[in-house]
């Protein structure tokens, strides 16, 4: 060691703060979990425990659970291993439709979500209405989300 | 061309998206082109010996 | 390479042949590239026109990314090898870089208002990008903030050597968390999920944004060294005028 040039010594010394901070940022993080997830999943939803607290539930509009002529408007998420029926009178985003990915904030008694705010989640394919049309009319469209973050 | 300008709709978020990207660009290359300009013309006038400059103004 | 160009006058002679090559480039990426973002490329199939949002925040966004990292590096050089020219460099790249971190967030904002339906969610991605702006502004300001100019560079050369475990973050987060913001469209796994037709105006206007950035940063820099000399200079006369 005390033959190292000064310059390997700055070099390991920065090279150890920066292992040790990634180390506690990492930490920090993985402690942070539940803050740092903007949302749950339909099927975690059940874990959580019941209390006045706003929540965020994500998933993917059910095909055919949706009634918007009903107030409050009605629709079903789902994450592909449980469902959540959800309740909300207020604007819809344009991208809400269903199939889309959707995150709703409010409250959850445990059968019904009531949502105070609907924002739309959508995924990380672009392309042309002409190619997804085609790909549709092909059968080749991917109704699965492309990545688990995909709603 | 109304069209084009009405963006489906969007005009309200598109167009403000590339006029403030435009804006903070200029800016920044005009600020640093002018300061350049600026400190080159102040070293030249310090390359200039004293009696130059007494000469010059 | 870094040692042979950590000398000033080689580095300006190199400097002077690549910022008229640079700023060439930049016209010849961004023309195309804006004509195709507006009149040749096609809305896409769930966003319609707000795609056209994309081919000025995702190149924006990965231009903040990619100057920090720059930044970070050279104040990894600047510590260890005291080369006063990656101080100046890290010190010239800052304000561009905080200018595409900055349109990248109200950009952002902008798409998200029409599409999500807010204008600003406290999710992973959006968050650790305000951080990365907070970090080019709060450089900027340390640097300047001490009376020996050499402090400063040492004091923002730390900071900006912290502040790179946020790069990282910013690029995984929508991997590693549920954020309302969606994964990587392009640098990802299994290869990018944008249709031909609407890559081609991202990656020209990605290319113009570095031309820039690479311009923009050269003139910077020669600014910053004149400065130098000027402050060297004038020292000099003044303890040349005590002895007169």
């Amino acid at each position: 060691m005390a033959k190292m040039s000064p310059k390997a010594r700055r070099g390991l010394g920065i090279l150890a703060v920066g292992a040790v901070l990634a180390v506690a940022v990492g930490l920090t993080l993985s402690a942070l979990e539940d803050t740092v997830v903007y949302f749950y999943d339909p099927s975690t939803l059940a874990d959580k425990p019941l209390d006045d607290r706003l929540i965020r539930v994500g998933g993917l509009v059910v095909e055919g659970s949706v009634s918007t002529q009903t107030t409050p408007i009605q629709f079903s998420l789902s994450d592909g291993a449980a469902e959540v029926k959800v309740v909300y009178s207020g604007i819809l985003p344009d991208l809400f439709r269903e199939g889309q990915g959707i995150i709703a904030e409010g409250r959850f008694d445990g059968q019904v979500f009531t949502a105070e705010t609907v924002l739309a989640k959508h995924d990380e394919t672009y392309m042309p209405k002409e190619i997804a049309d085609s790909l549709k009319d092909k059968g080749l469209w991917k109704d699965q989300p492309q990545s688990d973050n995909a709603y | 061309m109304t069209e084009f300008l009405q963006m489906g709709g969007y005009a309200a978020f598109i167009w403000p998206s590339w006029g403030l990207a435009v804006l903070v660009l200029l800016g920044v290359t005009v600020s640093s082109l002018r300061h350049g300009r600026r400190i080159q013309k102040e070293l030249e006038q310090s390359e200039l010996k004293p009696e130059q400059k007494k000469e010059q103004s | 390479m870094f040692d042979y160009l950590a000398n000033p006058a080689r580095f300006q002679r190199i400097a002077n042949v690549i910022r008229p090559l640079a700023w060439l480039i930049f016209i010849i990426t961004l023309l195309p590239g804006l004509y195709y973002a507006f009149f040749n490329s096609p809305a896409d199939y769930q966003q319609g026109e707000t795609v056209r949002i994309m081919y000025i925040h995702v190149p924006s966004a990965w231009m903040a990314l990619m100057g920090y990292v720059l930044m970070a590096l050279m104040a990894l050089f600047y510590l260890v090898w005291k080369h006063p020219l990656a101080d100046i460099a890290a010190r010239s790249m800052a304000l561009p870089g905080a200018a595409f971190a900055f349109i990248t967030l109200v950009t952002g904002s902008l798409w998200g208002a029409p599409m999500w339906g807010t204008w600003w969610v406290w999710d992973a991605r959006l968050t650790s990008m305000l951080i990365l702006l907070f970090l080019y502004i709060g450089y900027m300001v340390l640097v300047d903030s001490f009376d020996r100019e050499d402090r400063g560079s040492k004091a923002g050369a730390v900071l900006l050597l912290v502040g790179v475990i946020n790069i990282p973050i910013i690029k995984f987060s929508v991997d590693w968390w549920n954020t309302l913001h969606q994964g990587a469209s392009v640098i990802r796994v299994g290869g990018p999920l944008i249709d031909a037709s609407m890559l081609i105006p991202l990656l020209l206007m990605a290319a113009a944004a570095k031309w820039w950035f690479i311009a923009i940063t050269l003139i910077r820099m020669r600014t910053l060294m004149g400065e130098r000399r000027l402050q060297s200079r004038l020292a000099s006369r003044r303890e040349g005028g005590a002895h007169d």
